[in-house]
């Protein structure tokens, strides 16, 4: 932390306006008051101390006084952190009802576009399946995004669901790449793939580990800029197995990456570069690696490209 | 001419999918809501079964459970169809006996009905 973010930090007010709280809720000011309270009076039982030392049950009445004083103030502060916990659950599950409320109208248009672009209602000009096209693939960006956003709310009401099963991840690798090799060719990327021989399987969760490849991938192949290469590099490093994917593409920006892992993130020269997606891809994969068990991390030079990689451990 | 029972209360859904399935020579009977559903598979004995399971009256995971406990209606399979992914949700549906569990929005309308020809052997 630099010294103007400790200045921040210091300034009491702002910190509780940040969370929308009054004074007398935000755990900030009142932990405050609570060291003032213990620094006042242990100075005060010193003094009183001190003067009254004959008379031990003065003293001691004045330790209970002022303990009580604590306490309240003690169970203040867990009041107050717990509206916050409180107010946090009900932001994801409010995210949760909304997502699948959005999700039923979503596929219902979603199918009805596909439904008038099949010809089946009767024939398509070349003019009017090019707007329909420009509806589909809007349709599908809020589509990934819902769902995206259902995702993160079950990542952090912790009820991602994990249903660990032995599984090769060379398979799983080889699966993703021909499901986004349509992707690749269509944006001009190559993906060329190495893979040490006989790499042990590990238990893991198979979808959600595929979730977390797809957005890696996903992210190497979308910010490349014309004609690209994506390298994907599978080994085991000591106990782990060790994926990487490596781009040419665009780079992440020195002053963006500490944010790179953070929700809605997206870097300013990704954003120049391309208008799509949620900005959700990489907290989920950094999410469900480390709920797997494993590290994630990534090195990047902009205009040069990225390597991003994950371990995760071979026996569990 | 094979016989669908398309359990599902979005009328939108109804309208374009069944008019799908009945342009690739299926007949479709539509049923809006749980009850209609099962009283329609035991009087109809479709080939097959496509379920939603938010429904209103009786929920898809009841009528599922009452499809493959009845003798008469515990052979047809049952597609699920839906946007209900929750945890644990397709281990139920296939522990009840459903023959796959398609959530709607994952798939295209062409791959919804690439795995009902499938699953009618067609």
């Amino acid at each position: 932390m630099n010294l103007k973010g400790f200045c921040e930090q210091l300034n009491v007010s702002s910190q509780c306006r940040k969370y929308g709280l009054s004074l007398w809720q935000c755990p900030q000011f009142l932990f405050l008051v609570m060291g003032l309270i213990i620094i006042g009076s242990s100075l005060t039982v010193y003094a009183i101390g001190n003067r009254f030392i004959e008379d031990p049950t003065l003293v001691a009445l004045l330790v209970l006084f002022i303990s009580a004083i604590l306490f309240v103030v003690a169970t203040i502060i867990t009041r107050s952190f717990e509206r916050l916990a409180e107010a946090s659950r009900m932001k994801s599950e409010f995210v949760s009802v909304v997502s699948h409320q959005l999700r039923s109208p979503l596929s219902n248009l979603k199918w009805v576009i596909e439904f008038l672009m099949s010809g089946r209602v009767g024939s398509v000009t070349e003019k009017q399946l090019e707007y329909f096209k420009i509806l589909k693939e809007n349709g599908d960006r809020m589509t990934e995004l819902v769902s995206d956003l259902l995702i993160v709310s079950r990542i952090e009401q912790g009820r991602l669901p994990l249903k660990k099963e032995k599984i090769s991840l060379d398979d799983l690798v080889g699966e993703v790449i021909r499901e986004m090799e349509i992707f690749a060719r269509a944006s001009n990327v190559e993906i060329d793939s190495k893979s040490e021989k006989n790499l042990p399987p590990i238990v893991t969760d198979y979808f959600q580990l595929k979730l977390v490849i797809v957005n890696l991938l996903d992210n190497a192949i979308r910010y490349v800029k014309g004609k690209g290469r994506v390298e994907i590099i599978l080994e085991k490093k000591n106990k782990n197995l060790h994926f990487e994917v490596k781009d040419n593409g665009v780079g992440i920006p020195q002053d963006d990456k500490k944010y790179i892992f953070q929700k809605f993130f997206r870097s300013g020269n990704v954003l120049r570069h391309q208008t799509k997606g949620s900005g959700l891809g990489l907290y989920i994969a950094k999410s469900i690696v480390e709920k797997l068990g494993g590290k994630i991390g990534f090195s990047s030079r902009e205009g040069v490209g990225s390597t991003f990689w994950f371990n995760l451990p071979v026996k569990q | 001419m094979k016989t669908i029972l398309f359990v599902e209360d979005e009328s939108v859904l109804q309208k374009t999918f069944g008019e799908v399935l009945k342009q690739e020579g299926y007949e479709v009977i539509s049923a809006l809501d749980g009850q209609i559903g099962l009283r329609l598979a035991k009087e109809k004995k479709p080939d097959l079964i496509l379920l939603d399971l938010i429904l209103p009256k009786i929920h898809g995971f009841d009528v599922l459970k009452k499809l493959k406990e009845d003798k008469e209606t515990q052979e047809i399979p049952v597609i699920v169809l839906t946007n209900l992914e929750g945890i644990g949700d397709v281990d139920k549906a296939l522990e009840l006996g459903a023959t796959t569990y398609l959530v709607k929005a994952q798939y295209t309308l062409e791959e919804v009905v690439e795995k009902i020809k499938k699953a009618l052997g067609k």
